[in-house]
């Protein structure tokens, strides 16, 4: 356990060091938040009033709290494993004695924590200033979307985690990592909450991970949901890491057995 | 019990190569065919061989990062893929190429985290790195960020990580590659008394005959896949004939080599700058250096001279031609 919480130490270290990086990071993020608010507010405006439940000030408040995430949360992701993998620099992480997703899960966990700060206030202040944010008064909600958010971390680093591996059938993934932006974006709730999807793209998604990895933190956050509510949906969560993590474990375990290590 | 066996070893690739306009056909690459060896606890052993001879490829399998296609190998008592965790922990690893300290952080940094991987309590790496960080000097560059290191500091840098949770066995894969004389000297010294002191096992592949000459007792010569010569170095330059060559510059122009007297043994290459630069060939087994300089001496004033040891990738050219004829 040490050697990943080391891991995890190091790379919020590492992350530590780009501040610059952080900071033209954030300022994307609200600038897109403000051009996502108001062409929802737009819609909302000319709907007269509300849309699928969502009244403008909530519509802000998910867009700007989707801001918040985005980077904490990894919805972009990374494709270090698979650049390792092509430089054959996947040989010593190979040659380490830790378990292969363990190792860049604490890392991803370390990312996480020091993007929360730096990437996840600043689209948070700027969305109170201009629009408002309806949040709950409750420490409730606040509780349970911690947890909740941990978990989308994980879930969203077990899914990229998935494609980089695919890297050790085939040479170029960004195929395959495309058609997972594409779905991932509209499914996770992302460009529009999933609930205002036609009932029949509603229950695709609902069969999927993807809601799990942001709407669920988001509307537990902004206290959409009960108590009950928000705790079956922490519960999908976790059966959802489940199910990922066996995933990704079968593919470390028969991928490794196939990997050619490139270079000499 | 040795700590390395290997037994029959191969390993294969696929490739696709052009088969007419569009089609493609498999085509199986042996990078390693069926090799056997065996390593005793201590022993320092040069793995060597010309580029894509299937060093690295049995440096892979020997770490458990590459599956063998057949065979058997057997490291530190371990089956290296099924069991590669458990055997990173008995071994320390160093590929020239590749970096095993974290890229964005201070060197220092690196320590902690690898020692944590080895599950080493702190009492017992702290000394350990103080140690090694002594020996390998890298005080000056310790809190440098690894991406901003000279390659001769990121090296030693990586010598103290494989290194430190004091593995039987370390392996090196070309360790001084790029390397300058000093740094590369420094770094042997360092191996050889490591080896001295602990008794840890050496495996090094390298095109760098000193590196041989200074660490290891035995080579192992890998060829086109297979195993070409297992023995002492000294037997290596035996089998293979090994010729040094000299080179002089003369203070005036000789335009024949027999105005030379060279001594019987020693071959005449070649004239180069129009007479000045001459180079000669001789068995050292035969010849010695001063009785080639004396003879041509005794004809010519030398103003300058330079001595060209075989290189390996000679030697095993030499040695395998022989081998096949």
């Amino acid at each position: 356990m040490r050697a990943y919480w080391e891991l995890a130490k190091s790379s919020f270290r590492r992350h530590s060091t780009y501040r610059t990086a952080a900071v033209a990071g954030a300022f994307t993020n609200s600038v897109f938040g403000l051009i996502r608010a108001s062409l929802l507010l737009s819609a909302i405006t000319t709907a007269g009033g509300a849309i699928g439940g969502y009244s403008a000030t909530e519509a802000a408040t998910y867009v700007w709290l989707g801001q918040a995430l985005l980077a904490p949360l990894g919805l972009f992701g990374t494709a270090e494993l698979a650049g390792r993998v092509k430089s054959g620099d996947i040989a010593v992480d190979l040659s380490r004695s830790v378990n292969l997703t363990a190792s860049y899960w604490a890392q991803d966990l370390g990312r996480a924590a020091f993007d929360v700060l730096p990437r996840g206030l600043p689209p948070l202040v700027v969305g109170a200033a201009v629009t408002g944010l309806a949040m709950p008064g409750t420490p409730g909600p606040y509780l349970l979307g911690f947890v909740s958010i941990l978990a989308a971390v994980s879930l969203n680093f077990m899914g990229f985690f998935a494609i980089n591996l695919l890297s050790f059938w085939v040479l170029e993934i960004r195929g395959f990592w495309m058609l997972y932006m594409v779905v991932m974006n509209l499914l996770s709730g992302f460009l529009v909450p999933v609930t205002w999807f036609p009932g029949w793209l509603l229950d695709f998604a609902r069969a999927t991970p993807f809601p799990s990895m942001l709407q669920t933190p988001v509307d537990i956050l902004a206290g959409r949901t009960d108590g009950a509510e928000s705790l079956a949906m922490v519960g999908l969560q976790l059966l959802w890491l489940a199910v990922l993590l066996v995933a990704v474990q079968v593919m470390v375990r028969f991928g490794s057995r196939r990997l050619v290590v490139q270079g000499g | 019990m040795p700590i390395i066996e290997v037994e029959n070893l191969s390993r294969g690739f696929q490739v696709m190569e052009p088969a007419g306009r569009f089609r493609r056909r498999k085509k199986t690459v042996h990078a390693v065919r069926g090799i056997d060896f065996t390593i005793e606890p201590g022993e320092a052993v040069g793995y060597i061989g010309a580029n894509g001879a299937g060093k690295s490829t049995t440096i892979k399998m020997l770490t458990g990062v590459l599956v063998p296609s057949s065979g058997r190998v057997t490291v530190c008592g371990f089956n290296p893929v099924p069991q590669r965790k458990a055997l990173a922990r008995k071994i320390g690893v160093v590929f020239g190429q590749r970096s095993q300290l974290w890229w964005d952080l201070p060197l220092q940094d690196s320590y902690p985290i690898l020692a944590a991987m080895h599950r080493m309590p702190e009492a017992l790496w702290r000394p350990r790195f103080r140690e090694l960080s002594d020996q390998m000097d890298l005080g000056g560059f310790l809190t440098t960020p690894v991406r901003q290191l000279s390659l001769g500091q990121r090296m030693r840098g990586e010598v103290a990580a494989a290194l430190l949770h004091r593995p039987e066995l370390v392996i090196l894969d070309e360790p001084t590659i790029g390397l300058d004389m000093i740094s590369k000297e420094k770094l042997r010294q360092f191996l050889d008394a490591e080896r001295r002191a602990n008794g840890t096992t050496l495996l090094l592949t390298t095109h760098d005959m000193s590196d041989i000459q200074r660490l290891c007792q035995r080579v192992l010569v890998v060829d086109d896949g297979a195993i070409a010569y297992d023995g002492p170095l000294t037997g290596l330059a035996e089998v293979a004939g090994a010729v040094r060559t000299m080179v002089v510059d003369l203070a005036a122009p000789v335009h024949s080599p027999d105005l030379l007297a060279l001594p019987d043994g020693a071959v005449h290459q070649g004239i180069e700058a129009d007479g000045i630069r001459h180079s000669v060939s001789f068995d050292p087994r035969r010849l010695s250096a001063a009785t080639v300089l004396a003879a041509i001496s005794s004809r010519a004033e030398v103003a300058d001279l330079s001595l060209h040891e075989p290189d390996i990738e000679h030697l095993v050219r030499q040695l395998y031609g022989s081998a096949r004829s």
